[in-house]
C-alpha cells in the first residue's frame, strides 16, 4: 500500500467552557505517502497539534474520517497504537528520572525487549550523543538534549507512522539540525513522518510539505513546487549605503512588494509578480546599490500565500520621540558588560563577558541552550546579580541603584510575561500604573497603544485567552509604556508566525530608528539577521562579536563559499569545541 | 511610588475578585465552614445511649435510672442483665456508657450507715473516652441531685457563676475560633499561593524589572492578604452575631484593627513561605505544614495550658494563639482598647519578623 | 495485541513511580514528615484530659472553718490556686492571671455554715468563654466541696445521708489518656492525605507537564494506567501507616492489641476509598493547585471534623449525622480505634468494612469511568 494517512473532509470542533464552540480543522483533505516525511507547517492556532493528535487517536473527529494504516485511529487505537510514535509538543519526559530510565520505561510500554533493545538503545544513544549521560537526571538536561530524548524514546519500538508535534520549538540551531538527522536517517526505513513546524527552513528538508491556515490547507506539494511559484519574485538589494532599515521601510511602501526582511547588509524583498521590480531610485538606497535576484524560500510562498505582509512604517514609533540620552551618558555604550561573571556553585554560567552596545542599536546574543545566554541576559536586565563584573545601563550600575535604571528600560519575555487572569485592559492600565503614569497622561497612552497595536476588539477578554500573535502585541505595547530607551527582549517571537514576526520587527526597526537601544536573544536564525550586531555565547564565553555579515564571513569555505547564518552558528560554536 | 503601589494593590484585587470563579473560591469555603463546623465541633454530649445494668432492682436505683432517661444527653437506654451483654454493648459501642448498680445498691443507701455507702459503677468505653467522661460527669451531676432531693435538709451547694457564657454555650467558644482559623487559611492563601504563581508564569520577572523595589513589591502583595483577611473575618464574625446569636460587646473598630494586625502577621508568614518556595506545590505544601500545627497550638481544640511546656513555648510564636483570646474578649469580655493591646503586642512583633524575613529571602533570591 | 493487560508494561510504570516517590523531597515529606508531625501534635498538643487548672481564691472570711476549706482546696491535685485580691475587679484579674475559675469565700462563710448548712457560702466564678473547661472547673470545686462538707460533718458525728459512691472506670483506657484515642484516628487522617492529597497531585502533575499525553499514546492500556497510580501509592500509604504505628506504640505509649492482619486489611479497604477520591479529583481537574485544593475541603477538613476523631459524631444533629455516613475516615477511625485499643470486636470491624468497601467501589468506578484512554 502506498497510503499511510488519509483524511477526508476533517473537522474538528472543541466546545468552550462558556458554551461557543471553536473550529480547530475545518474540512481537511489530505493523502500523506507510505514512507515519506511531510512537514505540518502553519502559524500558532492553524490546527496542526489538532491533526496530529487526531491522526495518534487522542480525539474524535466531529465530521469527516480519518485513516491511518487503514484503521480508524480513535476506534481502533489499541491496534494501531503499537504502530505509531507520537511525540506531543511538550513531550512528557520525567524530569526525575534519569535518561536510562525514561528509555527503559518507554521500552517498557512499547514492548521492545531483549537484544532488539540494546540494538536500539545502543543506536539511539550514539545517534543523540547522550551516551555519556545515561545516569543524569532529564530535568537537567538542556533544551536540545531533552528533545534528542524524547524523539529516542519516541522511536523506541520502531513505529511505522511518526507523528513529531514542533520538536524544534525553544531548540538551538545545532539541536535542530541533529534531531532532522536522526529522522531522516532513523525513519529511513520505510517510516512515515509528519513532521509540525513553525520553522519554514527545516520544513524545506521535507518530502512534501502541508501549509496550513485557520484550519484549513492552503497549499500540499513537494517543497521545490511550493517554491517554484515565485520565482523571479524574490530579490537582494545590495551594496546599500546608508540606514538599510530605511531603505527597508521606503521598498516596503513601494506597491509591488509583499514582503521585505533585512538580511545582514542586504534587504531582501518579496515582489508580487515576477520579474516586476521596485524603482531603485526611489528607494534611496545609495549609488553602489543593485538588485539582485535570489533563489526563493517556503517562507516566501507562505506569506505570498497569506496576503504578504507589508508593515512598512511602525505606528509604534511615531508615538514615541526621539531618544535624547542625558549628556553623562556615553552614546557609544548605552549598555555595557564588564567582565561580567556568574557561578551557581562551581558551575560558572557566565565567564568575564565584556561587550558594549550603541545607542541606537539592535544587538543580538545568541547561543546554543544552556551556553549561558540566558543568564548574561538576566543579569544584564537586573534580574541575577553577577558574582564579579559590572552589568551598566546608560552608565548606572544595576547592583546600585537599581530603580533608577530600571525606569529607563522595557522588558518582554518570551513566555509573554503578563496576567492572564487579567483583561487587556487591565494589564494596560497595571503596566502603565507601576511605571508611574497617572491621570489623562495615563489614559492618553493607553489608547495610543490601543490605537496602535489595534487592540480594540480584545480589550475585555483575559489576556490568557488571547491567541499568541496579540499577546505578543499586548507584551510589547506594555513593554512600552513608559517609553523606555532601552528595550530588552527575551526570545520575543517564539512559536509566533512569519507574518506576526515581519510586524514585530516592524517595530522594533522603527524603534531603533528613533534612537532606542535594543537587545535581543533569540533561535531565528533570520531573526539574527536584523541584528546590527551579534555576539555569539558558549559555554558561558563570548566566542564571536561582530555584524552577521562579518560572523557569516568568518566561515566561509571552499565547501561553502555562501554560508547562510545558521552554518556560521553552528561552524563558529563546532570551532569553540574544538580548541 | 505610593501611586503605583497603588497600582499593584488594585491589579492583585482584580485578580481576587475578577472573576466570579475566583470570589467563589474565597466565599464559598468560608459559607460551607461556617454552616457546618459550629454544629460539628461540639464538645457537649447529646442524643447518646446509655446502657443501665441494674442487679439491685430497688426503688431508688429505679429512681436514678428515671432520671438518667430523662436527660437530652441520653436519648436511648439499653437494659442489660448480666455481665456479659454489659461487655458486650460498650465493646460494640451500642452504647457511649453504662452504668451498673450492684445488688446492694437500695440496700446499702437505705442502711444509714456510712460504713457500707452504696457504690454505682460507670463504664466508659476508652475508645471514646473524652465523650465518656463528659457523660460521667454528667451522671455524677445527676446522682448528687439525687442525694440532695432525699435529704431531709437542703444539702449546700455552690453558687455557680459562669462568666461571659452563663450557659456555657459552646458555640460562643467555637464562633470566635472559627473566625481566626477560617481567615488563616484564606489569607494564606492569598499571599503564599499567589507569589509562587508569578515566579511560575514569569510575571515576577516583569515586575522585578520595573522601577518597584521588591520591598514595594512584598507590599503590594501583603495588603491584598490583609483584605482578604478583615474580608472573610468580617463576613464569620457577623455571622456569628447575626445568625448563630454570639454576643459582641467590645468595639467594631477594635475588631476591624486586630483583624487587620492579625492578616499582617499572616501575610508575613505567607509571604515568608513563598519567598522560599519555587513552584505552587511548595507552597502550598509549605502553608500546610505551617496550618495544621498553628491550629493545634492555637487552643481551639485543647486549651494551651494542657500541653507539655515544650508545645506552650511553641505556641507563644504562634498568631493564632493570640488572635483567639483578643476575638473572645471582644465578642464576650467587653474588652476595651486596654484589654487588646497586653494580648495584642506579641502580633506586632510576630508580623515584624515575619515581614521582614520575608523581605530579606526574597530579596536575596532576587538580588534586588 | 495491546488489548491485552501486560504485567512487563504495569511494572515499567510503576518503578517509575516509585523513582519519582524517591527523589521529590515534597513526597517524602508528605509520606514521612507530616505525619509525624501530624502524630505528635495530636498526641500532645491536643490534650483532652484537663488536668491542672488555674483557679483563683479570694478569702473574705478569717474563721478557722474558711482557712480549713482553702487548706483543702490547696492540697488538691487537680487545681492549682492563686490568691486574688479584691472582688471588684475579680473578672479582670482573671484574665491578667489567666485563671480559667475563681473561688469566693464570702464573709459570711462561717455563718452561712452553721445556719444555712452552707448553702451558698462558696461562690464559684468560671470562665465560660472557655465552656469545656468552665465543665471541669465547676465539676472539680463542687466535688472537693462535698468532701469536705462529709469529713466536717463525720469529724462532728453528723451523718444525714448515705453517700453514693460513684466510681468510673474506663475500660481499655483506664487511665483516660485522650492519646490512647486520637492517635489512632489520627492516622486516619495522615492516611488522607497521602492517600488522596498526594495522589491527586502527582496524577495532575503528569497532565500539566504533558507527560500524560506522551503516556496515552502507548500501548498501555487504561487499567494499567489506573492500576500504575494506585500500586505504589498503596504501598508507600502502608508504609507510612506502619510508621506512625512504630512511633505511636513505641514513642508514644499507645497501646496496640489488635491484629496486623486485621489492620492491614482494613487499610487496605480505606486506601481504596482515599486513592480513588485522590485519582478522581485529580483526573477531573488535571491542576495540581485545585486538585490540592479540593481534596484539603473535600477530604481533610470532613476527616478531621466529622470523622468522629475529635468530636462525637452521636452529639451532632441529624443532617451531619448524615453527612458523615459518606465520610469513609468516619469507619476506618473506628475501626483503628477498636483495633488499637479493644483488639477484636468482629460486628464493628465487619460493618466498618462492609462500609468502607461500598464506599471504595463508588470511588474506583468513578474514577474508572472519569479517566479516559483519550484527550477527549
Amino acid at each position: 500500500m502506498s497510503v499511510a494517512i488519509e483524511a477526508q473532509n476533517l473537522t474538528k470542533q472543541f466546545q468552550g467552557q462558556t458554551g461557543q464552540s471553536t473550529i480547530a480543522l475545518n474540512g481537511i483533505s489530505v493523502v500523506v505517502q507510505h514512507g515519506s516525511i511531510t512537514g505540518l507547517v502553519g502559524p500558532d492556532g492553524a490546527g496542526k497539534t489538532t491533526l496530529l493528535r487526531l491522526m495518534a487517536g487522542l480525539l474524535q473527529p466531529t465530521i469527516g474520517n480519518i485513516r491511518v494504516l487503514g484503521m480508524e485511529p480513535f476506534k481502533d487505537g489499541d491496534q494501531l497504537r503499537i504502530d505509531i510514535g507520537y511525540m506531543p509538543q511538550k513531550f512528557g519526559l520525567y524530569e526525575d528520572l534519569s535518561v536510562i530510565e525514561n528509555l527503559n520505561l518507554y521500552a517498557d510500554l512499547r514492548n521492545v525487549l531483549g537484544t532488539e533493545r540494546e540494538r536500539l538503545f545502543a543506536q539511539l544513544l550514539a545517534f543523540t550523543d547522550l551516551a555519556r549521560f545515561t545516569k543524569r537526571y532529564a530535568g537537567k538536561l538542556s533544551g536540545g538534549m531533552k528533545q534528542k530524548l524524547g524523539l529516542a524514546c519516541t522511536l523506541l519500538g520502531t513505529p511505522k507512522i511518526l507523528l513529531l508535534d514542533e520538536p524544534g520549538v525553544g531548540v538551538d540551531p545545532i539541536s535542530r539540525r541533529e534531531l532532522w538527522r536522526m529522522v531522516r536517517e532513523l525513519a529511513g526505513g520505510g517510516m512515515t513522518v509528519l513532521w509540525s513546524t513553525s520553522y519554514l527552513d527545516e520544513a524545506e528538508l521535507c518530502d512534501s510539505v502541508c501549509l496550513m491556515s485557520q484550519g484549513q490547507i492552503v497549499a500540499n506539494d513537494t517543497p521545490s513546487a511550493i517554491k517554484s511559484i515565485m520565482q523571479g519574485r524574490c530579490l537582494h538589494i545590495t551594496n546599500i549605503g546608508g540606514n538599510r532599515r530605511n531603505v527597508l521601510m521606503r521598498a516596503l511602501q513601494a506597491p509591488e512588494v509583499i514582503d521585505g526582511v533585512i538580511q545582514g547588509a542586504n534587504v531582501r524583498l518579496v515582489t508580487s509578480i515576477a520579474g516586476q521590480h521596485p524603482n531603485l531610485a526611489s528607494l534611496n538606497a545609495g549609488h553602489a546599490s543593485k538588485l539582485v535576484e535570489t533563489e526563493p524560500r517556503l517562507e516566501d510562498t507562505f506569506i505570498s500565500l497569506l496576503g504578504g505582509a507589508q508593515y512598512a512604517e511602525s505606528a509604534l514609533a511615531a508615538t514615541i520621540p526621539d531618544v535624547v540620552l542625558p549628556s553623562s551618558v556615553d552614546p557609544n555604550s548605552v549598555i555595557e558588560a564588564r567582565q561580567l561573571t556568574k557561578k551557581f556553585g562551581d558551575f560558572t554560567a557566565t565567564d568575564c563577558v565584556s561587550f558594549s552596545v550603541k545607542k541606537g542599536e539592535i544587538f543580538g546574543l545568541l547561543g546554543p541552550n544552556g551556553a549561558g545566554k540566558s543568564t548574561t541576559f538576566k543579569m544584564k536586565c537586573g534580574l541575577l546579580k553577577p558574582t564579579s563584573g559590572q552589568a551598566l545601563v546608560m552608565g548606572i550600575d544595576l547592583k546600585k541603584s537599581p530603580s533608577e535604571a530600571r525606569q529607563r528600560l522595557g522588558y518582554m519575555a518570551q513566555k509573554f510575561s503578563l496576567y492572564g487572569q487579567l483583561s487587556v485592559k487591565n494589564n494596560l492600565i497595571f503596566f502603565s500604573g507601576i511605571y508611574g503614569l497617572t491621570g489623562d497622561r495615563q489614559k492618553n497612552k493607553i489608547q495610543q497603544m490601543i490605537d496602535v497595536f489595534a487592540l480594540g476588539p480584545f480589550l475585555d477578554m483575559y489576556s490568557g485567552q488571547l491567541p499568541l500573535g496579540i499577546k505578543q502585541r499586548l507584551a510589547l505595547a506594555c513593554a512600552m509604556m513608559h517609553n523606555p530607551e532601552l528595550l530588552f527582549l527575551d526570545e520575543p517571537t517564539s512559536g509566533v508566525d512569519p507574518i506576526a514576526r515581519r510586524e514585530f520587527w516592524s517595530h522594533i526597526n522603527g524603534l531603533a530608528n528613533k534612537g532606542v537601544t535594543i537587545m535581543v536573544t533569540t533561535h531565528f536564525m533570520d531573526e539574527a539577521e536584523y541584528c546590527d550586531r551579534i555576539a555569539l555565547v558558549y559555554r558561558g564565553r563570548l566566542i564571536a562579536l561582530g555584524t552577521p555579515d562579518d560572523l557569516k564571513k568568518s566561515v566561509i569555505s571552499n565547501d561553502n563559499p555562501n554560508p547562510t547564518m545558521e552554518d556560521a552558528f553552528i561552524k563558529l560554536v563546532k570551532g569553540a569545541d574544538d580548541e | 511610588m505610593l501611586l503605583r503601589l497603588r497600582q499593584l494593590i488594585i491589579k492583585e484585587l482584580k485578580i481576587l475578585l475578577g472573576e466570579k470563579r475566583a470570589i467563589a473560591m474565597l466565599i464559598m469555603p468560608v459559607i460551607l465552614q461556617i454552616a457546618v463546623f459550629p454544629f460539628a465541633a461540639n464538645m457537649e454530649v447529646r442524643g447518646s445511649a446509655i446502657a443501665i445494668f441494674n442487679e439491685d432492682g430497688g426503688a431508688e436505683s429505679i429512681e436514678i435510672s428515671q432520671r438518667i432517661a430523662k436527660t437530652s444527653a441520653f436519648t436511648s437506654v439499653i437494659n442489660v442483665y448480666n455481665h456479659h451483654d454489659l461487655k458486650d454493648v460498650i465493646d460494640k459501642q451500642k452504647a457511649l456508657l453504662a452504668v451498673h448498680f450492684p445488688q446492694d445498691f437500695s440496700r446499702s443507701l437505705l442502711s444509714q450507715s456510712h460504713n457500707n455507702s452504696a457504690q454505682l459503677q460507670i463504664i466508659l468505653d476508652g475508645r471514646r473516652s473524652n465523650s465518656g467522661q463528659i457523660a460521667g460527669a454528667y451522671i455524677n451531676q445527676i446522682v448528687s441531685g439525687y442525694i440532695a432531693d432525699r435529704s431531709p435538709q437542703k444539702s449546700p451547694a455552690l453558687l455557680v457563676r459562669n462568666a461571659y457564657n452563663p450557659n456555657l454555650n459552646f458555640k460562643w467558644h467555637i464562633l470566635p475560633c472559627l473566625v481566626a482559623i477560617i481567615t488563616t487559611v484564606g489569607c494564606l492563601n492569598v499571599t503564599a499561593l499567589s507569589v509562587a504563581r508569578e515566579k511560575e508564569e514569569g510575571t515576577l520577572d516583569q515586575l522585578l524589572v520595573s522601577p518597584l523595589t521588591p520591598a514595594y513589591i512584598m507590599v503590594g502583595k501583603a495588603v491584598p492578604g490583609i483584605i482578604v483577611a478583615v474580608g472573610q473575618a468580617s463576613i464569620i464574625a457577623l455571622t456569628a452575631i447575626v445568625v448563630y446569636g454570639v454576643p459582641f460587646t467590645g468595639s467594631f473598630l477594635l475588631l476591624l484593627a486586630s483583624m487587620a494586625l492579625y492578616g499582617m502577621a499572616i501575610s508575613g508568614v505567607g509571604l515568608f513561605i513563598s519567598s522560599i518556595c519555587s513552584t505552587q506545590q511548595q507552597a502550598f505544601l509549605g502553608t500546610f505544614g505551617f496550618m495544621i500545627p498553628a491550629m493545634m497550638l492555637s487552643g481551639f481544640v485543647a486549651p494551651i495550658e494542657n500541653m507539655p511546656r515544650f508545645l506552650q513555648i511553641l505556641s507563644k510564636g504562634n498568631p493564632i494563639s493570640y488572635f483567639i483570646p483578643t476575638l473572645k474578649g471582644l465578642f464576650l469580655k467587653q474588652f476595651t482598647l486596654m484589654d487588646v493591646l497586653p494580648v495584642m503586642w506579641p502580633m506586632v512583633l510576630i508580623a515584624f519578623v515575619t515581614l521582614s524575613a520575608g523581605m530579606w529571602m526574597f530579596k536575596r533570591d532576587v538580588g534586588g | 495485541m495491546s488489548k491485552e493487560f501486560s504485567i512487563r508494561r504495569l511494572r515499567a510504570l510503576c518503578k517509575k513511580e516509585m523513582f519519582q516517590i524517591v527523589r521529590d523531597p515534597s513526597s517524602i515529606m508528605i509520606a514521612f514528615i507530616l505525619p509525624v508531625i501530624l502524630l505528635f501534635m495530636m498526641g500532645y498538643a491536643i490534650n483532652l484530659d484537663t488536668s491542672v487548672i488555674r483557679v483563683g481564691i479570694l478569702v473574705q472570711d478569717n474563721g478557722s472553718s474558711a482557712q480549713n476549706f482553702v487548706r483543702t482546696l490547696q492540697a488538691s491535685p487537680t487545681i492549682d490556686l492563686h490568691p486574688i485580691l479584691a472582688q471588684e475587679d475579680l473578672l479582670a484579674e482573671m484574665s491578667n492571671k489567666k485563671l480559667r475559675g475563681a473561688i469566693v469565700i464570702q464573709n459570711d462563710f462561717s455563718t452561712k455554715l452553721l445556719q444555712g448548712n452552707g448553702e451558698g457560702a462558696v461562690q464559684v466564678i468560671t470562665d465560660g468563654a472557655e465552656p469545656n473547661t468552665a465543665n471541669f472547673v465547676t465539676a472539680y470545686i463542687n466535688g472537693i466541696w462535698q468532701s469536705w462538707r462529709m469529713a466536717e460533718k463525720m469529724e462532728k458525728g453528723v451523718v444525714q445521708t448515705t453517700p453514693i459512691d460513684v466510681r468510673i472506670r474506663s475500660w481499655y483506657n483506664p487511665s483516660t489518656i485522650s492519646r490512647n484515642f486520637l492517635i489512632p484516628g489520627t492516622i486516619a487522617i495522615v492516611l488522607t492525605v497521602i492517600g488522596a492529597m498526594l495522589t491527586s497531585m502527582v496524577v495532575a502533575r503528569e497532565w500539566e507537564r504533558g507527560t500524560m499525553e506522551a503516556l496515552l499514546a502507548t500501548p498501555i492500556t487504561k487499567l494499567e494506567l489506573l492500576l500504575s497510580k494506585t500500586i505504589p501509592y498503596y504501598i508507600l500509604s502502608l508504609v507510612a501507616m506502619f510508621l506512625c504505628l512504630i512511633v505511636a506504640v513505641t514513642i508514644m505509649d499507645v497501646p496496640f492489641r489488635g491484629s496486623l492482619m486485621v489492620l492491614w486489611a482494613t487499610s487496605t479497604l480505606f486506601l481504596g476509598c482515599a486513592l480513588g477520591l485522590g485519582l478522581f479529583l485529580s483526573t477531573a481537574t488535571r491542576s495540581q493547585f485545585n486538585a490540592a485544593s479540593i481534596t484539603l475541603i473535600a477530604g481533610f477538613l470532613p476527616s478531621m471534623i466529622m470523622g468522629g476523631i475529635v468530636f462525637e459524631i452521636q452529639s451532632m444533629s441529624g443532617a451531619l449525622k448524615l453527612i458523615t455516613l459518606i465520610i469513609p475516615a468516619r469507619y476506618y477511625a473506628n475501626s483503628l480505634q477498636t483495633i488499637f485499643q479493644t483488639g477484636s470486636v468482629p460486628s464493628i470491624l465487619w460493618t466498618n468494612a462492609m462500609a468502607l468497601t461500598l464506599l471504595m467501589v463508588f470511588w474506583l468506578a468513578l474514577t474508572a469511568k472519569k479517566t479516559k484512554r483519550t484527550l477527549e
